[in-house]
């Protein structure tokens, strides 16, 4: 078994002496000799022919290098990769530069590269692209109509696929019910905004021939595969280092055409090319998220049971696939379940081509959009049924004799107890004293309305076992203890900010009771870790940590026998504790963990059938996604003059089963919150009727920041889980699933005793003063 | 066409001739190699290159490098000069508090934090979410930040 020094406690991170003195390197902090920049000259229209491009005066601007077009690398450089599998999926050719036809605003069309930014700056202003402007498809309903504007002619409509899901019979679920309760629901589409946009630096090697990439990416090694196809480069020749990244959320678990190109120029021209994305071109050209519509339809008993959930949502694709694009809206199908028992489900996607850029992965990635569905129409039901939301979300629990339990989408929840999470946030708020208030306050016209939102949430994490994932679900690990006694983690996940290089060593450090600061953990580099998946779905610590475990293990195993060996007994009769081999039988004969090691690599006295040295690399397959859960409650107060409200409480009770460090998972929570109230309260990527970006800045997009947002207050149960031998299920994305629903919840439930029933989000003050009457 | 500069940056006097149009930004970054300030959005709204110019806090990616002529500025590089320890009060809380997750906004928050502080050596913590309206941070939902920015309060 573990130790407990390190596991479970509030460990300082290791990662951070560097990046709080400002000497940590982030891609664009990476200064080679020699380096061009480049910058990409993009589309100013969502949809139009290209007629031409002349790039002679950019060319002939002093210090540029060269210029590349679409035609320059048609045919050597391979399409924008697209993992996802669907039946009847609908997959475009996906140039990395532009050919013939510019699909979006921000598109890339053309990349100068020059001695500096400036200058390459100055030469892409210089690029003429003539266009003639087609008409856009920009709403995603209307995408799918008939005579829509195609986005990709060669398909004959812009309907990218359709996917039904379908648990139990919902048809008998309707027939069944006393009432169907519906409502549309928007989730808006989202700007991801890590606060480092995307970067990319590449060095050819002629002589070596080695193509060196570093690139904020949340999957070094799956980058590292699809740019060697893209760009027709032994893989093994390719090597992609990922510095510190800047955030991720999702919007770099991907593989973009501009870290192909940006390689492809570099040999080219043997010469570094660096290119920093402008937050403009982050805006634009980097994934979005969310952007779904659609109607939930409820089928329910008059006592609160919900027999069945039936959803059909249009989804917003963008104009060509990205990595996981197409696969977003089924993960929202297969949380469809939510935390409830009930066995009936129909969920039916019609994902469409738009002229807009991409959707793929944002923090939750479908499962946000799953949550706030769900969680929206059982608030939605417990008011048409004059019921407390409590109540109705308790009747329709799964109890915990349930467990394993399998939801109406046919997922099996690997542990879960619910009601413990409800009742401890319920306690945390005062919710009978915050109802009493409320009642108080509905009759005081000069008092702020009150609101209090629930969310009840469960999320799908640890992703996860392959056959479910688009690539591999497992995740790698290596452990090395070093001749000195030092102890290396080589991780094949790829953490930016979680950080793993922290609790990753707590779990080293425990397992081989050596001290913390003797682990070092390196990850992102694919010369040195072997190959890895990398760090999203909440799945680093869960699969990526237990890779390590079962690593150590093996190593502690090797270890154990050299120690017998050394000691002259048998293995049978060594036992491993705090970093010391002893003889069960003799107290008196210990080895350090240290001095088997030295030994290991010495080898003049190691056993005839053990290898020397002492690593172990371990892939660890996962048999089940974890299933994290948990309650938050939101309070609001709204001005009834002007409709602005003020989250006054904001509590969270997580189950995310064992924890490493509670400091870090408190900060995953925390950030997680802010980052699902931003989209509750703030956030929407606007496009006009042209497809225009109307918030293509910081300036223009709302993002949360400090003073939005009281203390938020966390508690957490622990129900253990048996899909890894640490216990772990996840946390990454956990606040941003729970949060959504809570606001609008707690907004709604404020205005409810006027006929509210729902509001679409941003909940912006506007929107909410309009919907209090002015007569009250 | 250049212009000659002479500023002192960390406690180091630099003679420079730059361009007019050269950001200030680019001038510690690329010309100085202080690549702790980050650029988060060339629009002065994320705070991420924030730095000290004549103590005062300012976003280095829309200001000239000719407009900081005859100044002197403080980069996250050279915060903890200024104080005893090896970490400046604010850094050792950020470190203490797990005020940071990716790092990226990072040095502009904690030269944002030292101004607050200077300011007002034990601020309200609506005075520190306040304070911290021109620095956007994705991944700390900002409450770690406050904690460490009041636990530098306490040490200062």
């Amino acid at each position: 078994m573990m130790g407990t020094h390190y596991v479970g406690s509030r460990v300082k991170r290791t990662e951070d002496p560097r990046l709080i003195q400002g000497i940590g390197h982030y891609v664009d902090d990476i200064k080679l000799a020699d380096t061009l920049e480049a910058v990409f000259v993009r589309s100013i229209y969502s949809h139009a022919r290209i007629k031409s491009i002349d790039t002679a005066a950019a060319k002939a601007f002093p210090g540029v290098v060269a210029v590349y077009t679409g035609a320059d690398i048609q045919d050597r450089i391979g399409s924008v990769p697209c993992a996802s599998s669907l039946e009847g999926l609908k997959v475009p050719f996906h140039p990395p530069l532009a050919i013939g036809t510019v699909r979006y605003v921000g598109e890339p069309v053309a990349v100068v590269v020059a001695r500096d930014k400036y200058i390459a700056a100055d030469a892409a202003a210089l690029v003429n692209i003539d266009c003639d402007p087609l008409d856009a498809v920009v709403d995603p309903e209307k995408a799918a109509e008939p005579g829509a504007p195609l986005v990709h002619e060669e398909f004959g409509d812009n309907i990218a696929y359709r996917w039904k899901l379908a648990g139990g019979d919902m048809d008998k679920a309707f027939k069944d019910a006393d009432r169907i309760i519906k409502t549309r629901i928007v989730h808006q589409r989202l700007i991801p905004a890590a606060m480092e946009p995307r970067g990319v630096q590449a060095r050819w090697l002629p002589g070596e021939k080695e193509l060196t990439l570093w690139s904020s990416t949340q999957i070094p090694h799956l980058l590292r595969t699809q740019l060697a196809i893209m760009l027709g480069l032994s893989e093994n020749r390719l090597r992609i280092i990922t510095p510190e990244v800047g955030g991720g959320f999702g919007s770099k678990l991907n593989v973009y055409g501009e870290e192909a190109v940006i390689g492809w120029i570099s040999m080219q021209l043997s010469r570094p090319v660096k290119w920093m994305e402008s937050r403009r071109e982050n805006f634009q050209a980097t994934i979005q998220g969310r952007a779904q519509t659609g109607e939930i339809e409820a089928a329910v008993k008059s006592d609160g049971t919900i027999l069945g959930l039936h959803y059909r949502i249009v989804a917003d694709l963008g104009a060509y696939h990205q990595l996981l694009t197409p696969a977003i809206p089924t993960l929202t199908g297969l949380m469809l379940g939510g935390a409830y028992r009930f066995k009936n489900c129909l969920m039916d996607v019609t994902a469409v081509f738009t002229n807009k850029v991409a959707t793929d992965a944002y923090r939750g990635a479908g499962r946000p959009e799953a949550t706030f569905t769900v969680e929206r129409i059982v608030d939605i039901v417990a008011h048409e049924l004059k019921m407390d939301p409590v109540e109705l979300r308790r009747k329709n629990f799964p109890k915990p004799s349930e467990f394993p339990f399998v939801s109406a989408t046919g997922l099996t929840y690997d542990s879960g107890n619910y009601e413990p999470a409800l009742d401890r946030a319920l306690e945390m708020v005062n919710y009978a004293g915050l109802r009493e208030e409320q009642a108080r306050r509905r009759k005081d016209p000069s008092a702020k309305l009150l609101g209090i939102g629930l969310s009840s949430y469960v999320e799908i994490c640890a992703m996860g076992p392959s056959p479910a994932m688009p690539a591999g679900g497992w995740e790698s690990a290596t452990v090395r203890v070093e001749p000195t006694g030092k102890v290396t983690v080589l991780s094949g996940a790829s953490p930016h900010g979680q950080g793993q290089e922290t609790s990753f060593a707590q779990i080293a450090a425990d397992e081989l009771g050596v001290d913390l600061n003797d682990v070092l953990v390196v990850h992102g580099d694919t010369t040195i870790v072997q190959y890895g998946i990398g760090t999203f779905g909440s799945r680093a610590t869960a699969v990526g940590g237990s890779a390590v475990y079962y690593a150590i293990q093996n190593l502690k195993a090797k270890a154990g026998k050299i120690a017998a060996h050394m000691m002259g007994i048998d293995p049978a009769q060594v036992r491993f504790e705090r970093g010391t081999f002893a003889n069960a039988g003799d107290s008196q004969k210990t080895l350090t963990i240290q001095q088997v090691a030295a030994e290991s690599y010495n080898a003049k006295n190691i056993p005839a059938d053990s290898e020397p040295g002492l690593a172990a690399t371990y892939f660890f397959e996962p048999k089940n996604f974890t299933f994290p859960f948990g309650t938050h409650v939101c309070v609001v107060e709204i001005d009834r003059e002007t409709g602005e409200y003020d989250v006054t409480k904001y509590v969270a009770v997580d189950d995310c089963g064992r924890v490493i460090n509670p400091l870090l998972v408190d900060g995953q929570i925390h950030g997680g919150i802010v980052q699902g109230l931003g989209q509750a309260m703030l956030e929407e990527a606007i496009y006009d009727e042209n497809g225009q970006l109307i918030t293509g800045e910081f300036m223009d997009y709302a993002m949360p920041r400090a003073h939005n947002f009281p203390r938020f207050e966390l508690d957490r149960t622990e129900t253990p889980t048996d899909v890894n031998p640490l216990g772990v299920k996840g946390v990454g994305e956990a606040g941003t699933i729970g949060s959504t629903p809570a606001l609008v919840n707690a907004v709604v439930d404020a205005l409810a005793h006027f006929g509210v029933r729902h509001v679409d989000m941003p909940l912006r003050p506007e929107k909410i003063w309009k919907l209090i009457p002015r007569d009250q | 066409m250049t212009h000659p500069i002479l500023v002192t940056v960390n406690g180091i006097t630099y003679k420079d001739d730059v361009e007019s149009r050269l950001l200030l930004v680019h001038y510690l970054r690329d010309r100085l190699g202080l690549t702790g300030t980050h650029i988060g959005c060339e629009t002065s709204i994320c705070g991420a290159c924030t730095i000290l110019l004549d103590g005062a806090a300012v976003k280095s990616c829309t200001l000239l490098a000719v407009q900081a002529d005859g100044s002197k500025i403080t980069t996250i590089e050279g915060l903890a000069a200024t104080s005893r320890n090896a970490l400046h009060p604010v850094q050792e809380g950020f470190w203490e508090c797990h005020g940071l997750q990716c790092g990226y906004c990072t040095p502009g928050m904690i030269m944002m934090g030292a101004q607050i502080l200077d300011r007002d050596p034990h601020p309200s913590e609506e005075k520190i979410r306040h304070g911290l309206e021109g620095n956007l941070c994705r991944c700390t939902g900002y409450q770690h930040i406050v904690d460490a920015i009041q636990y530098a309060s306490k040490k200062m």
